[in-house]
């Protein structure tokens, strides 16, 4: 390992965990300019987590000791999601151990730990948020794999530097097939952080809620654990999408520090421009119902498999 | 090794003789717990131990074949071992040694059948399953088959007082039966015209290509009704719940296997080069299975049902990589052929230790709580944490989540479909992608079936108060447990290892070689070239590092005061058990959204109703389109043939002369 390579890891990984709270932040506060309203301060994520770090945690008297591990597994899965994802650079040494198959594992698996510890201490809340909260995971994974197959595909590899790599070295414009997957790729995202039209991240209506029905229950640094994760698996989202579809200005290669310090600005432009489009759509939209969630994952997946099809008959 | 050199099929031989002998001496006290739970079971669980051992070290050794002079007169058994039927005995002894020792503690006096006759019936089954695979000619193997079938059979229907058990029992064994009968054919068909029913004599046969695919296809039809694929799958949730734990893990996670090397047998071995479109049936045959297996596993309310619902799927994802193995395979495309053959190879390892595993689970519960519904149980991990902890594990393997051992195979399979759209046959290369996605939608959805399977069982709140009672298993009970633990653990973390034997087992028995690439023993990269890898243990250090990075860091930063307070429920108050979601609310998605796999019934009480109570029931729609036309057929036909039933000897006697008539005139 060169010491490029560990500078870029560990950039990589401080930026997400500090940058995470700050995107959510900056989405908030575009959807509180289109929506007439007074935005709120946007270092406001920042806050709420030190505060909840400094409570004192009140859990359920039958929580089990799952309920108390979760909150740091999903936490910890989506720091190494992090780490796997060029945000930056793709000289990631860490990249080597975990592909995109497992980056989709790795997603999967704070879901399932997060809907178990929902479902731990029995209240109604948190047994109909898990199964929702799974109901939307089981759909949008196999979208998700199926954008992240036709990535591969066109760069003959699962490894996200390498296809990070080979679609920005490649002639500027995008490919047809891509231009699919990035629709169906917008669709899984807003679905998969609980965002417009699927979750409403600002609700506490039980007939709506998913995220915030499966954290009801935690508190304190628990509660502020489960919130960065949050952020952060919105930011690492946001970076998989940049990966895959607009991975121009990443440092590349054999760069130089020099390289990967440019594309510091043009990731915070490019998480500028991604979350006031962000807060642009969920202003647009209205809260789907639940049984309509299938239909518009459906949708993403078709939107996929036509991604994959347009490439395999144009091959572009 | 003395023993590898010498001879490692006289080795397995002897185990597998051990085996029934263990089985025989449970007749000498039939009635002890003691002496059949703490001695014999014991013995069983060592001869498994020993038996994977052997395997282990025979894997990469050249085939050995042997003439027992056992059996009806100048037809002796046949006996070869080679990497396939190694590997297939490492799975059966490594899975078994856990599933003993478990049982040793598990098996109890006034269970229906004698402890004695349960020892014989298990130890047989065992050791008919192993004769199976080392059997090298179409009798040892019938034989073998049968005795499987028979014993499994009996082991089914312990509690064969219950009706229900009875029912679930002959089910079982019909459909095993006329899978027997298939398999039969086939191999009448693969001795093409020689009349010599030996292994040997088959591999040499040339068959024309519309002979070896009904053979192919009578094969499928004959191993796949004993795998549980779709639409032969229905004895599965009947004969699984119906057994003993224990005989459930042994059948969900041995012999369903039996069953997939009974197909790679064929197909690779017997009847040598298979067609490249034979793999687009297996693999339609197996995705459809696996997507329709894992929709009524998530909205089974029994948990053993739930499991075998779930291996349903599981067979079809085996299935359905050895499917893309063939069609690789068909098209000279041997590296992929042989990575999606080791995905195959590698998931059915994986489920035997995992499904075994869960059903362990289930049997500690079921013992210790005395119910199988979903809706009574609750809360548990609080009661049984060893039982619960350990079963996280096999919940979470079977997920397919990483570092676990079910996501190295699901990686596998989907490495090799990345690849499928090469394959050189138009349009089959544009549909054969989207498998992957089906492979993926069913993994997904068993993530979806074991938050329900783990989180109604051990989370939450206990649904009924009687589950207060409720005990952690014994020890015995807990090393089985942990056995099969470490097993999924292991093969999740140091997958190269197997997968390094694997590629062995699979250029012996198809000839499709994987080429090294020269990784280290942590990474995992079957196509170096094609810049895929994967390393878990690299994997679970960054996890766990930043899991405990951010305890110590929490707790050294702010501070880890914690306050016990009732549960704060949204504000509501006065929560109780009844609130949470029942099994069938937490399969309610499913149910709405694979609305058209389902047959719903539902019991809706009226307005007026003082006690009302909501029942809904789920049902098979191939069991009604299918079973109950063929049954009913059956019966029809039956029907109109007793009038030859006459029961009179002069009826009788002339059907005879007839026969005999008809026969000359044939002869002649």
């Amino acid at each position: 390992m060169k010491p490029i390579e560990i500078l870029t890891q560990a950039l990589e990984l401080l930026a997400a965990l500090a940058a995470a709270p700050l995107f959510l932040g900056w989405v908030n506060q575009c959807r509180a300019w289109l929506q007439n309203r007074r935005a709120p301060s946007i270092w406001l994520p920042y806050r709420g987590i030190r505060k909840l770090f400094h409570k004192d945690a009140v859990i359920a008297a039958n929580a089990s000791p799952f309920f108390r591990l979760a909150p740091y597994v999903v936490f910890g899965a989506m720091v190494v999601a992090a780490g796997i994802i060029p945000s930056m650079g793709t000289r990631l040494p860490f990249t080597v151990a975990a592909d995109a198959i497992a980056l989709v594992g790795l997603l999967a698996t704070a879901r399932v730990f997060l809907s178990l510890a929902a479902v731990d201490i029995g209240t109604a809340f948190g047994t109909l948020g898990a199964r929702r909260e799974m109901m939307v995971g089981f759909l949008a994974e196999p979208a998700l794999l199926m954008v992240i197959f036709v990535a591969s595909i066109i760069s003959a590899t699962t490894a996200l530097p390498a296809i990070a790599e080979s679609l920005a070295t490649h002639r500027l414009g995008l490919y047809p097939s891509l231009a699919f997957t990035a629709i169906a790729f917008t669709l899984i995202l807003l679905a998969e952080n609980a965002r417009l039209p699927i979750d409403n991240p600002a609700t506490h209506l039980e007939l709506t809620m998913i995220h915030e029905a499966m954290v009801l229950e935690y508190s304190a640094r628990h509660l502020a654990l489960m919130e960065w994760a949050a952020a952060l698996k919105l930011f690492n989202y946001a970076c998989i999408g940049f990966a895959l579809f607009l991975p121009w200005g990443i440092s590349i290669g054999t760069g130089s520090p020099l390289s990967l310090l440019a594309s510091i600005p043009l990731l915070g432009a490019k998480l500028t421009v991604t979350g006031a489009a962000l807060a642009f759509i969920e202003t647009i939209s209205a809260k789907l119902r639940v049984f309509r969630a299938p239909e518009f994952l459906a949708i993403a997946f078709m939107l996929a498999v036509l991604g994959l099809l347009v490439h395999l008959l144009l091959g572009a | 090794m003395t023993l590898y050199i010498d001879s490692s099929l006289r080795a397995c031989l002897t185990l597998i003789g051990l085996w029934a002998l263990i089985g025989v001496a449970g007749l000498l006290r039939p009635m002890s717990v003691g002496f059949v739970g703490r001695m014999l079971f014991p013995l069983g669980a060592l001869c498994g131990l020993a038996l994977a051992v052997v395997a282990v070290t025979s894997l990469g050794a050249p085939p050995e074949q042997a003439v027992l002079k056992v059996g009806l007169p100048d037809l002796p058994m046949h006996v070869r071992r080679d990497a396939l039927a190694s590997f297939f005995l490492l799975l059966l002894g490594g899975s078994s040694a856990g599933i003993s020792i478990f049982a040793a503690g598990y098996f109890r006096r006034g269970e229906g059948t004698a402890p004695g006759l349960l020892c014989l019936q298990y130890h047989l089954f065992l050791a008919s399953m192993g004769f199976v695979l080392l059997a090298d000619d179409a009798y040892a193997f019938m034989v073998a088959w049968e005795t499987m079938a028979v014993s499994s059979y009996f082991l089914v229907t312990t509690q064969h007082a219950l009706g229900e058990i009875r029912r679930a029992g002959f089910l079982y064994l019909l459909i095993a039966h006329v899978g027997a009968i298939a398999i039969l054919l086939s191999f009448g068909v693969m001795q093409g015209g020689s009349w010599q029913f030996t292994f040997d004599a088959m591999r040499g046969a040339h068959l024309t290509p519309y002979w070896a695919t009904a053979a192919f296809l009578l094969a499928l039809f004959g191993f796949g009704a004993k795998a549980g694929l779709v639409p032969l799958h229905v004895w599965l949730p009947e004969a699984h719940p119906a057994a003993p734990s224990p005989v459930s893990a042994l059948m969900s996670g041995a012999m369903l296997k039996v069953a997939v090397y009974g197909v790679l047998r064929a197909t690779f071995d017997l009847l040598g080069k298979p067609e490249w479109w034979w793999g687009l049936v297996l693999l339609t045959i197996g995705l459809f299975s696996a997507v329709y297996g894992v929709a009524f596993a998530a909205v089974q309310t029994d948990m053993k049902r739930l499991l075998a619902w779930s291996s349903i799927e599981n067979l079809g994802i085996i299935f359905a990589a050895v499917g893309l193995g063939i069609v690789f395979y068909g098209v000279g495309m041997d590296s992929l052929a042989a990575l999606a053959l080791i995905a195959a190879l590698y998931h059915s390892l994986n489920h035997a230790f995992i499904k075994s595993l869960l059903f362990l689970g289930t049997g500690a519960v079921l013992h210790s709580t005395g119910e199988r519904n979903l809706g009574r149980l609750g809360g548990l991990i609080h009661r049984m944490p060893w039982v619960a902890w350990l079963t996280l594990v096999g919940a979470l393997a079977m997920a397919g989540l990483p570092p676990l051992n079910g996501f190295v195979s699901e990686w596998l399979l989907l490495q090799a479909f990345l690849f499928a759209h090469e394959v050189p046959r138009t349009f089959v290369n544009m549909i054969l992608p989207i498998g992957a996605a089906l492979v993926a939608l069913s993994a997904a959805l068993a993530a979806y079936v074991m938050v329900k399977f783990f989180g109604v069982i051990f989370l939450g709140q206990p649904r009924e108060s009687a589950l207060a009672r409720a005990r952690d298993a014994g020890v015995l009970e807990r090393i089985g447990l942990t056995w099969l633990v470490l097993g999924c653990i292991s093969l999740g973390l140091l997958p190269t290892y197997l997968i390094g034997a694997l590629r062995i087992v699979v250029a012996q028995f198809s000839g499709a070689a994987l080429p090294r690439t020269g990784a280290p023993w942590w990474l995992l990269a079957p196509l170096a070239h094609r810049q895929a890898s994967y390393s878990a243990p690299i994997f679970l250090i960054a996890l766990m590092s930043s899991v405990v990075l951010t305890v110590l860091l929490v707790r050294r930063l702010y501070h880890y005061r914690v306050r016990r307070a009732p549960a704060w429920d949204g504000g509501f108050g006065r929560l109780d058990a009844r609130m949470q979601d029942t099994a069938e609310g937490f399969g309610q998605p499913i149910r709405h959204i694979f609305g058209a796999l389902f047959a719903v019934k539902r019991d809706l009480p009226s307005a007026f109703d003082p006690s009302p109570r909501y029942r809904v029931f789920v049902s098979d729609r191939i069991w009604q389109w299918l079973y109950v036309p063929l049954g009913t057929l059956v019966q029809r036909t039956a029907d109109t043939l007793t009038w030859v039933q006459q029961g009179r000897i002069s009826a009788y006697l002339t059907y005879s002369f007839t026969t005999l008539i008809v026969l000359l005139a044939l002869m002649l």
